[in-house]
């Protein structure tokens, strides 16, 4: 089987794909894990996960151009400009 | 040029990079995967060399120091092949090719290892020459191999720390130890200055183009020589090339190396190629066994 | 001599002798192991025990008014006290590899127990630590027996390393490794003088060391 290694580096820290390697079972796979990932002491925890329960998904449709959900669909500055000259707080 | 294989070459010119289930040409992947074998390959091959020495080690810290960098090389070609699976071929295929002489490894691993001298010479200059390349590869258009490279090149920071004080032991000790040191680097310096392979121009280099490689051969060997030929002179070691000089435009001159002569060491015809491939067949074969029993889709 | 009252001295170089050695046999399969992962993990057992022997010959050097070094390489073949189990070349068996990787961790786990109730608190310390890496070396073993452990030439191999098992310890220590491994208690292969064998495995592993002078650095 083929097993997917997520790794910490440090505590606080968010967990990244390491690599994969072929074991057994488990048991093997998490011992394999701490050589190929911890020896050095250089992560501070691990997640070892057959490469089957890994569902990848890489298609994501954006026909309708819903960006009022991201700041990039906000454009404010010719409405702030107007705002602050009716004010009389525009700056120089 | 078809306009897909076009768009993917434009593409990956412009930095773009690659993951094992986009769509690539057939040529870039079949040179990709020759490649990065012949990458895995040269990481288990060169184990062989050194692996004796870890009995001969002449102090406890050394023997330490030494397994420990053979199995760094070990979990490489690990590392390695697993990409070549994800391109499509697997393992068992590899070790398959490599023991019957259909694969290449990299031209040091054809040679034979003779003294303490050749661990520090090979840990320090060969692991330089190594690592030069291995940096380029960080921008490896093909993103899996790139991320294995950062791992691999963190690794191999002790490996040239361990070499080089190894020497350093050695030119500081008996004028014995320093001759063996001295007699190493004379065996070694042609096979160090073939490493990178024939100069040729980066532009023409198809492993360039398709940004699989980032750097031309005789940078890289420049790259070398810039680096380490200061380094080895300091130590009152002498070169064994009389026309090795660095001219007025800064570049590093040098006899000629015999392409003729690398072209047959990595085809199988080096003084130690036979032995480790038969070397390596054995012991393939003896454990086959427990492959089977324990782990039925990889040897 | 129970082990309590060995020598300091002895006992401590039973015990680094024998994770000199063993560590050197299972230094051996590195890069050859049956496979790629595998060769990592043992090599990583191997190093461990060297590392062992290693601050084991360093408390005993410091008793001796030496170095660990001089201990680990400088004395005559006759002199290393290591159990006839860790001499054996076992290359390229992987079966009898396992075999006596299992038995050996379980050896050495029963004598680390007891020296971890020494009086001596540094032999005491030195224990605890060893048991602590011990831990993944049991269970590297284990994950392993099971695996083979219905393969004739794994049952094999631990019939024929069986004897050398029990001359790992002391004879007091040896019924409670019969109770663990389930197999009746029989003749021991003992501790004694290296031979032939090992003097030559000494020779090889010497032989750098000895091309300088005494003292030179390497």
């Amino acid at each position: 089987m083929i097993f997917e290694v997520f790794r910490q580096e440090r505590k606080g820290q968010p967990f990244v794909h390491g690599g994969s390697f072929h074991a057994p079972d488990q048991a093997f796979a998490d011992a394999y894990a701490r050589e190929f990932y911890a020896r050095r002491q250089e992560s501070v925890a691990l997640w070892v996960v057959p490469r089957e329960s890994i569902h990848a998904i890489e298609e994501f449709p954006d026909e309708f151009d819903l960006k009022y959900r991201r700041v990039d669909g906000y454009s404010i500055k010719a409405r702030l400009k107007e705002a602050r000259e009716r004010a009389g707080t525009a700056a120089d | 040029m078809e306009p897909r294989e076009q768009e993917f070459l434009d593409y990956v010119q412009s930095g773009g990079m690659v993951e094992p289930d986009d769509w690539m040409p057939d040529e870039y992947r079949k040179r990709l995967i020759k490649f990065i074998e012949m990458h895995g390959n040269s990481e288990l091959m060169g184990v062989l060399p050194e692996r004796d020495w870890i009995l001969r080690a002449p102090t406890l810290q050394r023997k330490l120091a030494l397994t420990a960098k053979i199995q760094d090389e070990v979990g490489h070609c690990q590392l390695i092949y697993r990409v070549v699976e994800d391109l499509g071929k697997p393992r068992s295929a590899c070790l398959d090719d490599l023991i019957a002489g259909k694969s290449k490894f990299h031209n040091v691993f054809h040679y034979p290892t003779k003294s303490w001298g050749d661990v520090g010479v090979i840990a320090w200059l060969v692991d330089a020459a190594a690592i030069i390349s291995q940096k380029a590869l960080l921008k490896c258009s093909y993103a899996p191999y790139a991320r294995v490279m950062k791992k691999v090149c963190w690794e191999e920071s002790f490996h040239i720390l361990h070499g080089r004080d190894t020497v350093l032991a050695m030119v500081t000790g008996t004028p014995e130890q320093f001759e063996l040191v001295q007699e190493a680097l004379n065996r070694w310096w042609t096979p160090l200055m073939h490493f990178h392979g024939t100069p040729i121009p980066a532009d023409e280099d198809p492993m360039v183009i398709w940004r699989i490689k980032s750097q031309g051969n005789e940078d890289a060997r420049q790259q070398f020589l810039d680096g380490y030929v200061p380094q080895v002179r300091e130590l009152g070691l002498e070169i064994p090339d009389p026309k090795l000089r660095k001219n007025g435009n800064g570049v590093w001159e040098y006899t000629e190396p015999d392409w003729d002569e690398l072209t047959a060491v990595v085809t199988g015809h080096g003084p130690a190629s036979q032995e480790r491939l038969d070397f390596r067949r054995l012991s393939r074969a003896e454990t086959d066994w427990v492959s089977k029993v324990v782990l039925a889709e990889a040897a | 001599m129970s082990a309590q009252a060995q020598p300091r001295t002895e006992l401590l170089l039973d015990l680094a002798d024998d994770e000199l050695i063993l560590g050197w046999r299972n230094s051996e399969w590195t890069g050859i192991a049956p496979f790629l992962e595998e060769d990592v993990a043992f090599s990583s057992i191997a190093q461990n025990e060297i590392g062992h022997a290693r601050a084991l010959y360093g408390l005993a050097a410091a008793d001796l008014g030496t170095d660990a070094d001089a201990l680990a390489f400088d004395r005559t073949p006759g002199e290393y006290r290591c159990a006839p189990l860790v001499q054996l070349r076992l290359v390229p068996d992987w079966a009898r590899t396992i075999a006596r990787h299992v038995l050996y961790e379980t050896a050495d786990a029963v004598r680390i127990e007891r020296l971890k109730e020494h009086e001596d608190a540094e032999l005491a310390g030195i224990a605890a630590k060893i048991e602590r890496e011990e831990v993944y070396h049991r269970l590297h073993a284990q994950m392993w027996l099971e695996r083979l452990r219905d393969e004739e030439r794994y049952a094999g191999a631990v019939e024929e390393l069986w004897p050398y098992a029990l001359g790992v310890l002391s004879p007091e220590l040896r019924p409670v490794l019969a109770e663990r491994v389930g197999r009746p208690e029989v003749d021991a292969v003992d501790r004694s003088a290296p031979g032939e064998e090992f003097a030559a495995l000494w020779d090889e592993m010497t032989m750098v060391r000895r091309s300088a002078p005494v003292g030179a650095q390497w």
